[in-house]
């Protein structure tokens, strides 16, 4: 066979069969890069007080109590329902609180209905608010504010925004901007283009959004219980397993708050199926 | 149904879902006492306190290499976290794709795993391990990882499902071997999705890991609670401030990885 | 012996209908086979079973002297190694560059390690450069799959399939997502892979026209069974009305625009 003007040759004369695109090497360096940290991650972590040989057996036999022999012990079944629908209700609140806000900071978010400026400020204000973990927030207000569901909903809630105001906006841009053009040229003022045209165009996304954002927040609820003191079955949570070593207890806790999870992303998966295939999962 | 009394319909279907919302509103806010207008109230107050209070001062910056340390372990984490991950969800999802999976009982397992180890909250994982692994790095990189496993695996099934089927259907007609098939056909396809969704659970995996750290006593999370219990708010600001820059450089990072492999 | 012996070949999905029954029928080596029949009719399973990409329900398929039904998963896997195949929408990798995509056909001779650290010798390089550029693509070896026509990935596909060194190359509808110029570039092709290489090639077409024109023999099926089986020369109106059903009370030529 005749050697051909196309064929490429590496450094060793070997014929190449990679396209050697930028596009290649950065996924190549990316790799590269995590697998590095990753490695040094277990150099440098911290081991005080490790024993593998004990802790791993330990953690079976505490799964073990915890998944097959689940009871409550220092609160009843009442409370203890008591205490998810306060898991629940904060949810909830910084879910609704936060959609209704940030449906008006999306409409300044969304490129196609506001000017340039006002976007963008409102766009890096979000990727602030996201960048603080929720736990800071809940705390800094459980301070600034004085405890209470308060600073639980207000912590939660700059998250929500952040969350909602970048799903939201995407909706708005993606509205026929024709639609929008046609109304601007009958002389409708912004107001009606954005209850006439963007508002029945976007409104199941939103409701999806919405209840994605619902089922997230159900989980950082918990989380707050736990570790900022909010209250709700994630502060049982913690007080059975940080305080009277309840395993049995924690079982039976980390089942109920399973149950809620998974009957939550069953209907958010049904819901996100049937209005939009291709979005994204997650925070 | 005419036209009329479909639009009636449409009117009531919409009043009921405002009911709705305002009455699981006031349950809300009555079961978890919240007040809207107490809570509005104190948000100015709050604010001020917040600009009165949360400054950097000279003398916190001298905690700065402290603070940078402990960040860099809750970066590192996550990163560990999310990398061991992925190992794990990889092939979990191999087993619980359609286009590649072997066996329904093995994709019925692979789904039920994910399921189960995301639906668990971290903090839960975190409490759970807490109590055998004791406060150190280990025990909260456990239960990020637990978390990772589970929300890639849900990720990576719909990216394989989604690219590959036709290219999969054509190696295996050339005679080429399974794990053939997912390194050369598979694989090429999905990475870019792949490593998207491992850019951002790294970004999760940092929030949660501040998280976890005030749990088990580790990395960032430790520092700021640490300060935050002594009433240190000078410190407490720098260590969000970290925090906030941390974030944003490793967005703005994987926001410039994704431009440029999708 | 023939090369590929189809003996009484029954597949079904469901137990309600047959998607194919009662087939019989012989390809000798170096044989230019259409098969043409209205979609639904059964030419995609048809040609799936030969490859055992579908499992055989009832019948037998010898392929080269061995009962493609009773192999086993690495017995499978070698038969496979020599029948090419090439689908309607190609089925490359997309991402990946095209002179990859060509060494994609040479898995089945490679070991599972090989394989995925992707070693290939040189002599396969040259030999995939080869068919490229027999193909007339050669210029675009190193792009991405993705950035080519329709009727240049199709070559792609060939060369895929060329690289495995097939005694039988199985072709799935190969011109359906293709315009007529490009079609004929591929139909030439696959009509020189018998003339120059001697390799069977089975087609599956649409087109009755283009099937006359080059095949040696047609096969046409209606609901899963064979109506026609002969010479092209010998397959008149009578019998594409046969295999096309009522459909057929069309003309010919409107049936031709019908697929372009």
């Amino acid at each position: 066979m005749e050697a051909s003007t196309y064929i490429r040759r590496g450094a060793n004369g070997r014929i190449t069969i990679k396209m050697g695109s930028k596009s290649e090497r950065v996924m190549t360096w990316t790799v590269t890069l995590l697998i590095a940290l990753t490695i040094a991650a277990f150099y440098f972590f911290d081991y005080t007080g490790l024993d593998l040989s004990k802790a791993i057996p330990e953690t079976f036999y505490n799964l073990k109590k915890m998944f097959l022999a689940p009871a409550l012990s220092h609160f009843t079944w009442g409370q203890a329902f008591y205490q998810m629908g306060v898991t629940l209700g904060l949810a909830f609140l910084s879910t609704i609180l936060g959609a209704a806000i940030a449906f008006f900071l999306a409409l300044m978010a969304a490129s196609n209905l506001s000017k340039a400026w006002i976007s963008k400020t409102v766009r890096i204000a979000v990727a602030f608010i996201r960048a603080v973990p929720t736990v800071l927030w809940v705390l800094i207000f459980a301070i600034a504010a004085g405890l209470g569901s308060e600073a639980a909903v207000l912590g939660m809630l700059f998250h929500s925004i952040a969350y909602l105001v970048k799903a939201f906006s995407e909706a708005f841009e993606e509205v026929d901007q024709g639609i929008i053009e046609a109304l601007r040229a009958t002389g409708a003022n912004w107001w009606h283009i954005v209850v006439h045209a963007v508002l029945p165009s976007t409104f199941t996304y939103l409701l999806s959004w919405t209840f994605l954002r619902f089922e997230i927040n159900f989980s950082v609820a918990v989380a707050m219980g736990a570790a900022a003191g909010a209250g709700g079955i994630g502060f049982e949570l913690f007080m059975a397993s940080g305080f009277y070593f309840d395993l049995s207890e924690v079982g039976m806790i980390t089942y109920m708050i399973l149950v809620f999870a998974i009957v939550l992303e069953i209907l958010s998966t049904k819901m996100k199926e049937r209005y939009f295939p291709a979005a994204k999962l997650g925070n | 149904m005419n036209e009329k009394t479909m639009k009636a319909s449409r009117k009531w279907q919409t009043l009921f879902f405002v009911v709705l919302i305002f009455g699981m509103t006031l349950a809300s806010s009555a079961i978890t006492e919240f007040n809207i207008f107490h809570g509005l109230a104190t948000l100015p107050k709050a604010g001020a306190w917040i600009f009165s209070n949360l400054l950097i001062t000279q003398e916190s910056l001298e905690r700065l290499p402290t603070i940078l340390e402990k960040l860099l372990e809750t970066i590192l984490m996550s990163i560990a976290a999310t990398t061991t991950g992925t190992a794990v969800a990889f092939f979990l999802s191999l087993m619980g794709s359609k286009t590649t999976g072997t066996s329904r009982a093995l994709g019925v397992f692979a789904r039920f795993v994910a399921s189960v180890s995301r639906n668990i909250p971290v903090v839960a994982w975190a409490l759970i391990l807490l109590l055998s692994f004791g406060q150190n790095s280990m025990t909260g990189y456990l239960a990020l990882f637990v978390g990772s496993v589970g929300f890639l695996t849900r990720a990576f099934i719909e990216s394989i499902d989604e690219a590959s089927q036709s290219a999969v259907e054509a190696l295996r007609a050339t005679g080429a071997t399974y794990f053939q098939i997912v390194f050369k056909a598979v694989v090429p396809q999905c990475l870019p999705q792949m490593i998207s969704w491992i850019l951002f659970m790294i970004e999760t995996n940092i929030r949660s890991a501040t998280l976890v750290g005030i749990l088990t006593g580790t990395g960032i999370g430790y520092a700021f609670d640490l300060y935050y219990k002594t009433l240190n708010y000078n410190a407490v600001a720098l260590v969000t401030f970290s925090i906030i820059i941390a974030v944003i450089v490793i967005e703005l990072m994987s926001n410039y990885i994704r431009k440029v492999i999708i | 012996m023939s090369l590929l012996q189809i003996k009484d070949l029954g597949k079904s999905y469901n137990s309600d209908s047959k998607v194919l029954q009662g087939l019989n029928f012989e390809v000798e080596a170096g044989e230019f086979l259409s098969v043409i029949g209205p979609s639904g009719a059964g030419k995609s399973t048809l040609l799936r079973c030969i490859n055992r990409m579908v499992e055989i329900d009832e019948g037998k398929v010898v392929f080269d002297g061995q009962d493609v039904g009773a192999l086993n998963k690495k017995e499978l896997r070698k038969v496979r190694t020599t029948i090419g195949m090439i689908f309607q929408h190609y089925n490359l990798v997309p991402r990946l560059s095209v002179i990859e995509n060509v060494l994609h056909g040479r898995f089945g001779y490679k070991t599972t390690i090989q394989g995925i650290l992707g070693r290939f010798n040189e002599a396969e390089k040259e030999h995939a450069f080869f068919l490229l550029k027999k193909l007339g693509i050669e210029e675009h070896a190193y792009k991405r799959c993705d950035q080519l026509s329709g009727g240049q990935q199709q070559r792609v596909g060939i060369a895929r399939s060329l690289i495995q060194e097939p005694k039988i190359v199985l072709c799935d509808e190969p011109i359906a997502s293709l315009d007529p110029n490009a079609s004929k570039v591929i139909m030439d092709h696959l009509k020189s892979i018998t003339q120059e290489l001697g390799i069977t090639c089975i087609v599956n077409l649409h087109q009755v026209e283009i099937a006359k024109d080059y095949s040696d023999r047609i096969i046409g099926l209606n609901k899963g069974g064979i109506v026609f089986d002969g010479p092209s020369y010998r397959l008149h109106r009578s019998h594409t009305d046969l295999i096309y059903g009522t459909q057929s009370k069309a003309t010919p030529e409107i049936r031709e625009l019908i697929m372009v």
